[in-house]
Parts: C-alpha cells; structure tokens; sequence
C-alpha cells in the first residue's frame, strides 16, 4: 500500500510534517509500503490528511492525523485491514465537501505527488503541449481558448484569448510570458495551493501560451511569502528542463522556451500587472499609464503578457477536452469553473472549485456547511479589498461575473470570507482601507491621500467620534477616488467602503449617532457587565483581570467597575458560564 | 537613515559572490538585496551603498527599492522573527487578541524586538493559511488555530530552549 501525506502549506501547519516523520520512522520496518506526500486536497479544516492508496485505488482518506496515529497508520497499510484507523476515516458528511465540487485547476490537487514529474505524466501530463506543439498553430489554440470563453482568473474577468491575441499580434522578435503569482488579496491563497501541488500543470500552461504569443522567455513572479510554492516549482522546472520539455527545442520541435521565478518582496500593488512589471526590472512596485499596454509595450518595453495561476492552470485541460467541454460549464457571460478560498466564520473552509453559476447560498451552505457555532450568517466579502460585502438578503447571487458585479462586489481572483453577527462591517470596511492605505504605492494623488483621509473617517467613526455627514463624505472621497487613482488598486479601493454602506447603513448610523456598536465589536463603544444571575463567583474573570477592575468574592456574582476597565475582553473569553456580555 | 559612523562597519566581502553572480543582469536589484538581506539578516546602510555603488544604481535608487517592500528591513530584527498574520480571514476569527497578548507576554509591539534581542514582532498582510485563521509564522514554522493562550506557550516553549542552550 501506498501512504500519502497532504504536504501543502495548510498541512504541514496543521502538523503533516510531523505525521510525516513519524510514518517514516516506522516504515522503514515494512518492505509493502510506501510514503510520499501530494499537495492539499483543499479540506483545511480536516489537516493533516493522509490518504492511502491501494495500487491507483484511494483505500481510505484518513483526517485530522496526529503523529500518535502512525503506528495504526503503518499496521493498516501493512495488513490491509482497515478497521484499525476507523476512527479517522473522513465521514461522509466531510466527504461532500469534495464530491460537490467540479475540478479542473485543482483536478490533480492532493492527488498526485507536486515533487514528481512522472505522477503528473501518467494523468495526461504534458499532452496538450505535445499536442499543441506538433498540430496547431497559434492560430488554432487562440480559437479554443476563445471557445472555451476562459477568462482571466486573478479577477479582472478580462477574456484571455483577446489578451493572447494582442500580444501576438504585437510587432518584435522579443516576447515575454509573465505568471502573476503575487497573491496579496489577504483571505486568498488559490494560487499558492495550484503551485505547491501541481507545478507541471502551470508550467505546461504557461508553455502553451508562451508558444501562442512567440515568447521564448517565461518568468513566474510569486509572492515570497510563499517559500513551499518557489521550493516545489524550482523542483518542478528543473525536472521539466530534464525532460526536454523547457529549454531549446521542446519535445523535438522549433519552439524554444526558458523559464524561471522571480520572487516578490512584499507589495500588494505588484499584482496589478504594470506594477509587476516594474518590480520584475527591480525597482519600486509602481504602476504605469495604460496605454501603452503590456500586450504592446511591457516588460523591457517588449510585447509581454500576464495571467494568473488559476488562469494558466485551466488551460492545459481545455486544450486537451476542447473549448466546448469548458463553455458547457457556467452561466451566459462566466464559463467553466472558479476556484474560490472559502474562510472565516464557515464550518469547512478550505478550496472550492464549483462551475460558475452557483449561487453563494449553495456554496457556503451545501459544500461550507453553515457558519461556524450555527451563529447567523451577516454577510460574505469577495474580492478582498477591491471587493464588497454581500449580505444575507443577496445569499442567492449566482456566481458570475456579472452578477457578483452588480452587488457592488467582485469575483475577484477568489477571496470569500464569511462573517458571522459578530463582525462590524465599519470595522471590517476599516480594516480594508487600513490597507490599502498602507499598500497605496503613493504614485498618484486620489489613493495616496484619498484612502488615508477614509481611513481616518472609518476611524473616527469606530472609536466613537463619527459626526453627521460622515457617510456623504465617505461617499463622495469614493467616487473621487474610483475616478481619479491611476490603477486598479486605487480605483477600487473604496468599494469594501461602499457596500458596506450601501447595505448596513445602519450600522454606520448607529455608531455615528447612537454611539454604540451593533456587533459588539468596537472597545470604543462596548462595556462589558456580568449578570449576576448567570455568575457562578468562580473568581476566573477577577483573577485574569490586568486591570484589577473586577471585583466580588467566592461563589458570589462579581461586578465590573467601569472606570477601570480597560475592555480588553479577557472576562469575556475566560468566562466558562456566558456571564460577562457586551452592551 | 541612521547614521552608521558608530556602527562596526559591515563585512562587504560576503556579498562579492551575489554580486559577482546577478550585477550584470539587468532588473536584479530585487534579487541581490534579498541575498543580502539572508546574508546579514537585515540591509546595512553601508551594504545599500556598497550594492549601489557594484550595480551602477544610485544610492537614492536602492534605498527607494528597500524600503517599497515590505520584506526589506533596516536594522536588526530578533533571533525570533513573529509573523503575525493580519488577513480577512485571521481578522475576523480575532488576530487583534492574538497580538495583544503577544505584547502582553514580550513587552514588544509591531515592528520591535524584545531588550534581549530573541524575539521581534512584525504583523504581515496574510500568509496564505486562512483556514487555519488566526496564524502567526515563525522562522519558517506556521502555528494555526491561535487562542491567546496558546500564542504565549508557544512564545514561553521557544524561550525555554534558548534558556537550555
């Protein structure tokens, strides 16, 4: 039997190293089995995940592993008999999570083995370069990738077939290829799990494209906050260089392609792609005015084009089942599927790739399985800080472009944070422009110093200061902002600010007005008291005090003294009975 | 910029092999300055000259690039660097706690490090491990699942086996 750790990043968080050593230290003893690792099936909330696999036949999917468990791992691979690990076998009601799903950017995660080239070339791996490469012309794959009706994943929506088009058509000897791996929307991390558990497949995609639009140099620029993912493609070009398939004459043919990655140095901006151009040729991540663009005038000046991971991972798939098999999937004006990093306040977070068209209900409800505790759902951002929040009265938004930008938000390149009644939505949209205002690369006037001026607003607002006219403001620096900032960053900055407002006004209202935070969030405008009825006099609450605010005496209820209190909220936490609330 | 008169000047000759290898390609100022930075565990006023001054690059230049990104740091940090993920995600399942019980425990907040040198904190954008929310990374090592609780033990275990060393 074959056991396989899920080695991603979220994995070996959760502990998938240890499980890892673990197994390896016992196997050695056994000479009918086998250790690897795959990447992350996407089940988050279920690492470690060690899977073992009968020949090609998945025997079990064992979750949440400790290392204590490897001596029943071991003995069950051993002996076949799987009772041993029954206790760890994914339910059912876990397992939907995966079968609800269609996958075709994540179709070999968690399953085959990111360090192994020949894993990837036993799932058709390389066949749609080979046959690009020795039966179509540009021309041709430019046609199935218009078919197909992909479009570019890191959010923008911008059909790629147009893209590619431009850039070939685009004049000059010298092209580039450029992958934007920089994922910097916070709440995002698609990108990272397509890298770190199936290199080959970005980097065939990427071969494709670099033969549609001429170039003969291709470079992956990847966030370097994310050292497995630079790790496990490093291992994955080298080995494809092994094979012929990067380099001169690739798989026997005139085209010829280079590859390598640059690593980022930590600049949300850098994922709008003249920015990353720029942090590409080293110097300050700072974007340009388009036009000119890329496609015409981009890295060096030369013809260059930029897609996203999620984007170049669906290509090797279309070219192999044609652009028909994608477009069947999806709605009118969003086909095929999206992949989507399901967190927050959600029962099973993890990576979800669903056909578009989905609704938002079905997606956090059906594959999510609800909020977390079965608190109240108060409302979903996507789209990350270019996006919006959508409440619960929208639950059944289909997801498509389209429709998702007629809420206010985006679809972004896949951000979905569910929020519970416990989350402000001031402070959420603080916490949002907060960061754009840090990530404002300061080139032009309207983010640089608009977003500063709504930061402070939101600020103000959420300590309790908040004045009548607050929200016309807020608005009116949104437009100004939407019109005036040179790049995507800038101009959509204000919208995590203006769904905010446009669905929980009263939210804004009532800390303006009222004073008080509805969700219990804000320390400015919250004070914590014990009911007496519900406290037990445990003494917990007075004794974690750091301000000495609490006072009572054994088994009697205790009191706050409000002028000490410093609202730190450990009361709150430390309180085994519920007794200690927020006003 | 701080003046470095008083400071040990720093040992230029470990960067001649990064320099050796990337001064002659264009656009890698990014890449030497990473280097740099692992050589020296930050980026010397007088390594910023130097590297200026090997790639024909202003010094205006490469400090601008130094301090655009996030990454580059200009003095010193501790043996211990704490990330501390500020993400949506980590946001709305309470990081706000994590790191106030991380100053509680260090004394330190965002951007210092602790008197002797073993632990400095930085809060960073996301680190990409949102369902394990909230989640600090340090030296490499991701911790998820954060309570208060178990941010300090895991910050007191790694003192401890400095004090045993």
């Amino acid at each position: 039997m074959r056991i396989a750790v899920g080695s991603g990043s979220c994995g070996i968080a959760a502990g998938a190293g240890k499980v890892y050593s673990a197994l390896e230290n016992l196997i050695s003893d056994y000479n009918n089995i086998t250790l690897g690792v795959t990447g992350c099936i996407g089940m988050c909330y279920l690492e470690p995940i060690v899977d073992l696999y009968n020949g090609e036949a998945l025997a079990a999917r064992l979750v949440r592993v400790s290392e204590k468990d490897a001596e029943n791992i071991v003995q069950a691979a051993s002996t076949g008999d799987m009772s041993l690990v029954e206790n760890l076998m994914i339910t059912e009601n876990d397992n939907c999570f995966l079968t609800q799903q269609t996958r075709i950017a994540l179709r070999h995660c968690g399953i085959i083995d990111p360090t192994r080239i020949d894993d990837y070339m036993k799932e058709d791996g390389y066949k749609a370069l080979q046959k690009v490469l020795t039966t179509m012309t540009p021309d041709d794959v430019i046609q199935v990738i218009k078919t197909s009706g992909l479009a570019g994943r890191g959010g923008a929506g911008f059909p790629t077939w147009f893209k590619w088009n431009a850039a070939k058509e685009s004049k000059g000897e010298e092209k580039y290829l450029i992958c934007n791996a920089d994922e910097g929307d916070p709440g995002a991390f698609m990108d990272r799990a397509v890298i770190e558990s199936d290199p080959h497949n970005l980097i065939e995609g990427m071969l494709i494209g670099a033969y549609t639009i001429g170039a003969k140099e291709a470079v992956v620029y990847v966030r370097a906050e994310y050292p497995l993912a630079i790790k496990r493609l490093e291992n994955a070009i080298a080995q494809a260089k092994e094979k012929g398939l990067l380099g001169k004459n690739i798989l026997g043919t005139d085209f010829s392609c280079e590859m390598r990655i640059k690593a980022g140095a930590g600049a949300f901006v850098c994922g709008e792609e003249t920015a990353l151009i720029e942090s590409l040729e080293g110097s300050r991540g700072m974007p340009r005015l388009k036009p000119p663009f890329p496609a015409q005038c981009g890295y060096w000046q030369k013809p260059s084009n930029i897609n996203n991971v999620e984007t170049f991972a669906n290509v090797p798939w279309i070219l192999l089942n044609g652009g028909e098999a994608f477009s069947a999937m999806g709605t009118e004006n969003s086909k095929g599927t999206k992949v989507f990093a399901l967190t927050g306040k959600i029962k099973k977070g993890g990576l979800v790739e669903i056909p578009m068209g989905m609704t938002l209900r079905e997606v956090i409800y059906n594959i999510g399985g609800g909020i977390k505790n079965d608190a109240q759902f108060k409302a979903v951002q996507m789209g990350g800080p270019s996006g919006g929040c959508i409440p619960k009265e929208l639950l059944d938004t289909v997801i498509d472009y389209k429709a998702l930008s007629a809420t206010g938000a985006i679809m972004g390149s896949g951000g979905m944070v569910v929020m519970d009644e416990s989350t402000c939505m001031v402070n959420m949209a603080k916490f949002f422009l907060d960061f754009t205002a840090k990530e404002s690369c300061g080139k032009c006037v309207p983010c640089r110093i608009g977003t500063k001026r709504m930061l402070e607003i939101l600020t103000r607002i959420t300590d309790g200061e908040g004045k009548e006219g607050d929200i016309e403001l807020l608005e009116e620096l949104c437009e100004a902002i939407k019109d005036g900032a040179l790049c995507g960053l800038g101009q959509t900055a204000p919208n995590p600010v203006l769904t905010t407002i446009r669905y929980f006004r009263n939210e804004y209202e009532a800390h303006i007005n009222e004073k008080k935070c509805p969700a219990h969030e804000c320390t400015n405008l919250i004070t914590y008291e014990i009911d007496a009825d519900t406290c037990r006099g445990c003494t917990l609450c007075a004794k974690k005090c750091p301000a000495n605010a609490i006072t009572g005496t054994l088994k009697n209820p205790h009191t706050i003294d409000g002028d000490k209190c410093i609202k730190c909220g450990q009361c709150h936490t430390v309180c085994k009975f519920g007794a200690v609330r927020t006003i | 910029m701080n003046c470095c008169c008083n400071k040990q000047p720093s040992d230029l000759s470990l960067l001649s092999s990064v320099l050796n290898e990337y001064k002659d390609t264009k656009g890698s100022l990014i890449t030497i300055l990473q280097k740099a930075q692992d050589i020296y565990g930050y980026l010397p006023t007088d390594v910023i000259y130097h590297v200026a001054e090997e790639t024909g690059n202003t010094p205006a230049k490469v400090m601008g690039v130094a301090t655009f990104y996030t990454q580059f740091r200009l003095s010193p940090v501790g043996k211990h660097l704490i990330m501390l993920c500020q993400g949506t995600a980590c946001h709305v399942n309470g990081s706000k706690r994590i790191q106030a019980a991380i100053t509680e425990e260090l004394g330190i907040t965002d951007g210092e490090t602790t008197e002797d040198g073993l632990f400095s904190l930085k809060c960073v954008a996301c680190l990409g491990c949102c369902s394990l929310s909230p989640v600090m990374m340090i030296n490499e090592e991701t911790y998820g699942s954060l309570t208060p609780e178990k941010a300090v033990d895991i910050l007191r275990e790694l003192r401890a086996k400095e004090e045993v060393e």
